[in-house]
């Protein structure tokens, strides 16, 4: 056994030798017209070195290491009380998310700028994640080219404005439906596909739209994005410091206030912040309504809720085009937000954050999506500093995370529905 | 109320039956039988229309069914208890229950539950349970309430004492006795040919895609032939 363990050790360090080493311990260099091929100084040999010599150790102790890695203790038991009772426990809840609602609208009159634009941008991506949870975390279709509905939502707005001028509040149902037909339109093919072959496909369909936007020049304007996405006007007010368009007044001119920049921000953020508390809501009726059970019997067992009369083609459509719907809210409020979008926004690695989000937070569970979204949106920002390391740190709470708490933040609880009061 | 005739169903080029007839008629308990591999479960799944009958007509209260799609069959009076049970586990009893009366009104609803805990007085204090954490009897047990959610005229069973103690499998068979008495008409599917004729009215015997026997569930317990194949001698 500790042979066993110790060749199996000496293997790992020595393959973490070959990883790292041609990769760190090479650098390329131009010298003149020719490249030239150099060693790496000491120093970053010897890094190479002890980390060989890091994954020897750890893998020789690894069950000891594993083991108090185990009885350390849970941050966030769960089960380390008594549950309150069901229909208490949700009048507080909803009196705490009322109380944090009401807050987080006053909130942004108090800090920085900055912040309340970084506060936009999750409220974006806690848009998106809830969208995803219903199409993953509740119907069990696991989605990777979610970002293309996002895309549809903010290039909808972009082109529309661009070519005829619409506004933001028409273009944001515009967005929303256009990518809901989108997803419609993706569901018909996929109907029969589960899993993995799932995946690939919708990851296949994200990548269409992306390229698709960046080789569609004429329209679209390609790598070099669109421009000049209008505001959100407040009922014909514009935010800007001159009026742009005709027939519309300035915001500041309007309350004899003076001109500041932070109005528009302030009003983006709110703008989200209402949309958010909007798809959640809606969301949250749809998952209470029969067609919430329905997604949720279809990820338990097709077999079963077909035997039930329910059609797979209407469950599975039904989710796709609500998660897609809510992607184009979220887009167009990135669109308005930016001002200049680009296929650059809309890459694979979005789609992989936005469900890392639905994963973390535990799937259909929607205020764990929410913390998550707020937790992965606003952390590398705290952590500018580690910026290098960002994907590094990302990956190592993912694993943590999986170690401590495979099920999420805040695993789904069943929503319990009464039908008759019990003596 | 159920009537297959000649029914001939292919998974790909494969025949699986070849020329099934069986007619459930209302009221009655009807028993098929039949070894591992005889076509049982596709015979059910051709009646739920998937796959779907390659040749053959099948007629449902006078209406035919053959070319319906799954989801508008399982809508007209008709319920089945899959093979294997395939409850939804991560949901309550009460919603896998909620689930069987889909396309009923709440009152409909309430009233079934009523009545499915009364058949089941188990399932009552599991009520608000995840149904996987349950053990197998009373998953069936939830499987077959599942079924009676939707007030059919006809349950189809597949194989429901699949799996499960002696003990049990009595208690699972004296509520099929009394499904009849309540004036469901029950077609079931079994390999536990002794208790499944003992039950039946009548029974049939498929072998490899075809209709070997047709009988009263008498006279199939007396066959010699039977005994030897399906009773152990």
């Amino acid at each position: 056994m500790a042979a066993n363990n110790f060749r199996h050790a000496l293997f790992c360090a020595i393959i973490t030798l070959i990883i790292s080493y041609p990769i760190i311990g090479f650098n390329l260099e131009a010298q003149g017209i020719n490249v030239m091929l150099t060693g790496a100084d000491t120093g970053t040999v010897v890094m190479v070195l002890l980390a060989a010599v890091m994954v020897f150790l750890f893998q020789l102790f690894r069950e000891q290491i594993m083991g108090a890695l185990r009885s350390v203790p849970n941050p966030l038991p769960q089960s380390s009380k008594e549950p309150m009772a069901e229909n208490r426990r949700a009048k507080i809840e909803s009196w705490v998310l009322t109380g944090i609602v009401i807050l987080a609208l006053f909130w942004p009159f108090f800090v920085s700028r900055g912040s309340v634009d970084l506060a936009t941008l999750v409220l974006i991506y806690v848009m998106l994640a809830l969208g995803l949870n219903v199409v993953v975390g509740l119907a069990g279709l696991l989605d990777l080219g979610y970002v293309a509905f996002y895309a549809v939502g903010a290039y909808t707005f972009a082109l529309l404005s661009q070519y005829t001028g619409i506004s933001f509040w028409l273009a944001l149902p515009i967005g929303a439906l256009l990518a809901a037909l989108f997803g419609l339109v993706l569901g018909f093919p996929v109907l029969r596909l589960r899993g993995d072959y799932l995946a690939i496909v919708t990851l296949g369909f994200g990548e269409i739209i992306r390229i698709l936007l960046n080789n569609w020049t004429t329209l679209t304007g390609g790598p070099n994005g669109i421009g000049g996405i209008p505001d959100p006007t407040l009922f014909g007010m514009e935010f800007g410091r001159r009026v742009k368009e005709e027939g519309n007044t300035s915001f500041h001119e309007t309350f004899g206030i003076a001109y500041s920049g932070e109005h528009k921000v302030i009003f983006l953020y709110l703008i989200a912040l209402v949309l958010a508390v909007f798809t959640a809501l809606v969301i949250r009726r749809f998952m209470r309504m029969p067609v919430g059970r329905a997604w949720e019997a279809l990820r338990e067992d097709e077999i079963a809720a077909r035997s039930l009369g329910l059609s797979r083609t209407a469950v599975k459509l039904s989710a796709f085009t609500i998660g897609a719907f809510f992607a184009g809210f979220a887009g167009t409020v990135f669109a308005s937000k930016q001002g200049f979008i680009s296929p650059e926004s809309f890459v694979f690695l979005e789609s992989a954050i936005i469900l890392a989000i639905v994963v973390l937070g535990g799937m259909g569970s929607q205020i764990g999506v929410v913390l998550a979204a707020i937790a992965v949106t606003i952390l590398p920002e705290l952590a500018r500093e580690f910026s290098e390391y960002r994907m590094l740190i990302f990956g190592a709470a993912m694993v943590l995370m999986m170690v401590w708490r495979p099920q999420g933040l805040m695993p789904m609880r069943r929503i319990h529905i009464e039908l008759k009061k019990q003596e | 109320m159920l009537v297959l005739e000649d029914v001939h169903t292919h998974y790909g080029k494969i025949e699986a039956l070849h020329g099934v007839s069986v007619e459930v008629k209302k009221g009655e308990i009807v028993s098929l039988i039949g070894a591992n591999g005889a076509g049982k479960t596709t015979l059910l799944m051709t009646v739920c229309g998937n796959p779907q009958a390659s040749s053959g007509r099948i007629f449902l209260e006078g209406r035919e069914i053959t070319r319906e799609p799954t989801a508008q069959i399982m809508r007209s009076g008709i319920a089945i208890v899959p093979e294997g049970r395939r409850i939804f586990s991560g949901l309550t009893v009460e919603e896998n229950l909620h689930m069987g009366g889909f396309f009923n009104t709440k009152s409909e609803i309430r009233k079934s539950q009523e009545h499915v805990y009364e058949l089941f007085p188990r399932l009552k204090e599991r009520e608000h349970q995840r149904a996987g954490t349950m053990s197998g009897g009373e998953q069936q047990m939830l499987a077959i309430g599942r079924a009676l959610m939707s007030r059919p005229d006809m349950i189809i069973l597949d194989e429901p004492s699949l799996g499960l103690a002696p003990l049990i499998i009595k208690q699972i068979f004296e509520i099929i006795g009394h499904l009849r008495e309540e004036g469901i008409t029950v077609f079931l599917v079994e390999q536990n040919a002794h208790q499944a004729l003992n039950l039946a009215d009548r029974g049939y015997v498929l072998e490899t895609g075809k209709i070997r026997l047709h009988d009263t569930g008498k006279n199939l317990l007396e066959n010699p032939d039977v005994q030897n194949a399906y009773l152990g001698g």
